[in-house]
């Protein structure tokens, strides 16, 4: 399947490659930037580069980096990241049915996935199509989540270790938008395949939604038969910023198999909301917090958590315009994040005391976008993690380099 | 601006373990091998912290399906004592004839279970008691001391008259415990020396049991499942539990903190009796491991047990030991409790004591007399007592 896979990516790059002997055979595709942008848009709303009159356009992004962290006095090192390779490959098979497929290599080669791959039929644009691979809209960042347009390195936590972002899966659905004055409308609505019981069952010892991408087998097979459904609605008004709600929930284990009961339905259902807006001053804020409930069985462990929550939140500010090493109007912005997560949201039995396993994290940094397709980044990170009984909290530390970019 | 720029990436490339957390003082964590450990131990010593505090079971690497805890490390956080989230119940057994309960899930009630299953429940009748997982500091000088070193304290008849017995608990040695070089034996039974009760011979055994009643693993040394009783194939290596064994051997002993400088509370320990079971001094014999063989170390404990008063008598036991026998807790790092129990305090077997003034309230028996020295002492006094014992 990998080796499948590389064959034919490298024949897109090797074909565009050698369309590179006519540089003026390349173009950019124009990037539609009349009207209201949303999260959800994000999937197409990217750089493409187009050969010729071939129906097929590519990009993509890669980002690597150098940290040093530290936990209480322990430190790996210098370490030196390759953390993603990211292919577009984009179709317009007519005026209004399109593909688009995002493939992913993480940390070199050690994790290769579709992220995206997925057909969409336009019949109004209220009432899309869309089937294949798809990004469940939960949250803005799973939806939005490109390494260039970010101005930190590591991912939000909350992002990635309670929502599974990136998380995609196979399945239908329809998605649309209402665009009114300064407004827009959106809702987007997904049935796939879900999660399954590694959840509560993983070697993270907590409750961990992530946990179910180790399934690899969700792209061909659904674990309990039950669909996972996605919706979201988003509006964004030109002045005030864009505000997304979004759901997620479904059955988890397998309460069956061949006829036969082996649990009952076990349903986790996550709930999240999303803002970012871009102040007079400049400064872009940007924040996503989501919830999450499990049902875990009373006779289980309290060390998987029923209730989770955790979110972050992103301030951008721009500092100086200017021409920097040759690079006109490139941009360096003062940068903090902000988050946190509780994996287990509850009261000890035995104790009545709260259950923690929790983490705090402050992340400051600069970034300079010497074009507004490439980021440069410096963060410096202090994370505060705590037990599941409160101990007191390791604390992490360093400093990040790197860059990300589209291609 | 561009040598700024660059002169500043040079400053944090060559500072950056400046502007991380600093390591705490070796004092303030129990974790962490014995100095001298060879480089081959140090090897074994990562493996097995790896497989203790690392390792998670699921029900896809054998995880009950009857439980208590999910990891070593769930139930010894940082090495230290467990909290009431992970304390282990026992029951079924009220005298040295032995567990009545054996066919109904006993000696160790499982009160988890995955998805599908159903826990144990105590059976009618039976009596209880639950123990705190101790802190694992130290254990490989416990270990390594001798039967002989042990038996020095032993006074079953109490023949100085000082109110204080002590005798070992003598059990029946597990098939695949090696006995250790002049093991000291009584009517064919072995001094036990690990456990609330001094049940467990040695780590090997500690170590196979934890992994079976705890977490649910079978292994070669014990492989019968505890929810259906058969024979499984080992869930475990051998080589991880030999790891893990070495871990626990090799890990150091609480070092005192500096408070440690009161004299006076130190005085008062030895005047008020409380030395007279908290041994502050101990030696090890040989031991396979060079760092620990023959050092003097310094647990308050004698390792014996002894009669601790009926408050304190839950109605069950584990080998000779009488249901109101317990063994001396080591009191070494009990002042970094808190850092492992959840800042808090929960001491004794069960953690009932919420402070150590709770648990010196709650002696009896052999420790009536110290408790009552301890009540007649000033309020200053039992502050630089309770100040000393925090520091060990």
């Amino acid at each position: 399947m990998k080796i499948s896979l590389l064959l034919a990516i490298t024949l897109v790059i090797g074909s565009a490659a050698t369309a590179q002997v006519d540089s003026t055979l390349f173009k950019r595709t124009q990037q539609d930037t009349s009207k209201l942008l949303l999260n959800m848009d994000a999937v197409y709303n990217r750089p493409f580069l187009s050969v010729s009159k071939l129906p097929v356009a590519v990009g993509g992004y890669v980002e690597a980096n150098w940290q040093h962290l530290g936990t209480d006095g322990v430190s790996e090192g210098h370490q030196f990241q390759m953390r993603r390779l990211t292919l577009f490959i984009a179709s317009t098979i007519s005026r209004r049915i399109k593909f688009l497929s995002e493939i992913e290599f993480e940390d070199g080669t050690k994790e290769i996935n579709i992220e995206f791959a997925s057909v969409d039929f336009e019949f109004h644009p209220l009432l899309n199509f869309r089937g294949g691979i798809v990004m469940n809209p939960i949250g803005a960042f799973n939806q939005n989540h490109d390494g260039p347009k970010w101005e930190f390195i590591d991912r939000p936590i909350s992002a990635t270790q309670l929502l599974p972002a990136t998380w995609s899966n196979v399945g239908f659905g329809m998605y649309g938008k209402l665009y009114r004055d300064n407004w827009v409308y959106a809702y987007e609505t997904y049935l796939t395949n879900g999660f399954d019981d590694q959840i509560i069952n993983n070697s993270e010892n907590k409750t961990f939604l992530p946990a179910s991408k180790l399934n690899q087998a969700r792209f061909e097979e659904s674990f309990n038969g039950v669909p996972l459904l996605t919706a979201k609605v988003a509006v964004r008004n030109k002045k005030i910023g864009e505000l997304g709600l979004s759901y997620m929930g479904g059955i988890y284990n397998k309460f069956q198999e061949d006829g036969l009961v082996l649990d009952e339905k076990r349903r986790h259902m996550t709930w999240a909301i999303d803002f970012n807006t871009v102040l007079p001053t400049g400064t872009y804020l940007n924040t996503e917090w989501a919830f999450t409930r499990v049902d875990v069985p009373s006779t289980y462990s309290q060390q998987y958590g029923e209730k989770q929550w955790g979110g972050f939140f992103d301030a951008v500010q721009p500092m100086f315009r200017r021409n920097i090493f040759g690079f006109e109007r490139s941009v360096i912005n003062a940068v903090c994040r902000f988050e946190y997560v509780d994996w287990n949201v509850g009261n000890f039995s035995e104790t009545g005391d709260n259950i923690r396993e929790d983490i705090i994290s402050i992340v400051p940094g600069i970034s300079w976008r010497p074009t507004s397709q490439t980021v440069i980044r410096l963060n410096y990170r202090y994370a505060w993690q705590t037990d599941i009984l409160g101990n007191p909290a390791s604390k992490t530390a360093g400093f990040l380099f790197g860059f990300s970019s589209y291609f | 601006m561009n040598r700024k720029t660059i002169f500043a990436g040079l400053i944090i490339l060559a500072a950056c373990e400046e502007f991380q957390p600093k390591a705490p003082q070796a004092y303030e964590l129990l974790d962490g091998p014995v100095s001298g450990l060879s480089e081959a131990e140090n090897l074994q010593f990562l493996r097995g912290d790896v497989a203790f505090n690392d390792e998670v079971f699921t029900s896809a690497n054998g995880l009950g399906p009857l439980f208590v805890a999910t990891s070593c490390g769930s139930c010894h956080p940082g090495d230290g004592k467990g909290h009431p989230f992970t304390t282990l119940t026992r029951f079924g057994q009220t005298d040295e004839n032995g567990n009545q309960y054996l066919n109904v899930g006993g000696p160790q009630l499982q009160h988890r279970a995955i998805p599908g299953f159903t826990p144990e429940v105590i059976p009618q009748n039976a009596t209880l008691s639950r123990f705190t997982p101790p802190a694992n500091t130290g254990l490989g000088f416990i270990d390594a001391v001798s039967d002989a070193e042990i038996l020095a304290w032993a006074d079953p008849d109490d023949n100085d008259g000082d109110g204080i017995s002590g005798v070992p608990n003598w059990i029946s040695l597990k098939q695949y415990v090696k006995e250790r070089p002049n093991s000291v034996t009584q009517n064919g039974r072995y001094i036990g020396r690990f456990g609330k009760k001094a049940a467990t011979y040695d780590l090997l055994q500690q170590t196979a049991t934890a992994y079976n009643q705890d977490i649910g693993i079978t292994s070669s040394f014990e492989p019968v499942d505890t929810h259906s009783g058969l024979v499984f194939d080992p869930e475990v290596s051998n080589q991880t539990i030999n790891d893990v064994v070495f871990y626990l051997k090799a890990l150091k002993a609480p070092e005192p903190r500096p408070e440690s400088n009161s004299i006076e509370g130190k005085q008062l320990f030895t005047t008020i009796g409380c030395s007279k079971c908290h041994r502050p001094e101990m030696k090890t014999g040989n031991s396979s491991i060079a760092a620990i063989a023959n050092k003097a170390f310094y647990p308050y404990s004698d390792f014996l047990l002894h009669d601790m008063g009926s408050s304190l008598d839950d109605g069950y036991t584990e080998g000779s030991a009488k249901t109101y026998e317990w063994r001396t807790p080591p009191l070494w790092g009990v002042g970094l409790s808190k850092k492992s129990q959840g800042g808090q305090y929960f001491l004794l077997h069960d953690g009932r004591a919420r402070s150590i003034e709770e648990a010196i309230l709650l002696h009896g028996g052999e420790g009536i007399q110290s408790r009552s020295n301890y009540e007649a002492l000033t309020n200053e006094e039992k502050t630089k007592l309770i100040r000393f014992l925090e520091s060990l």
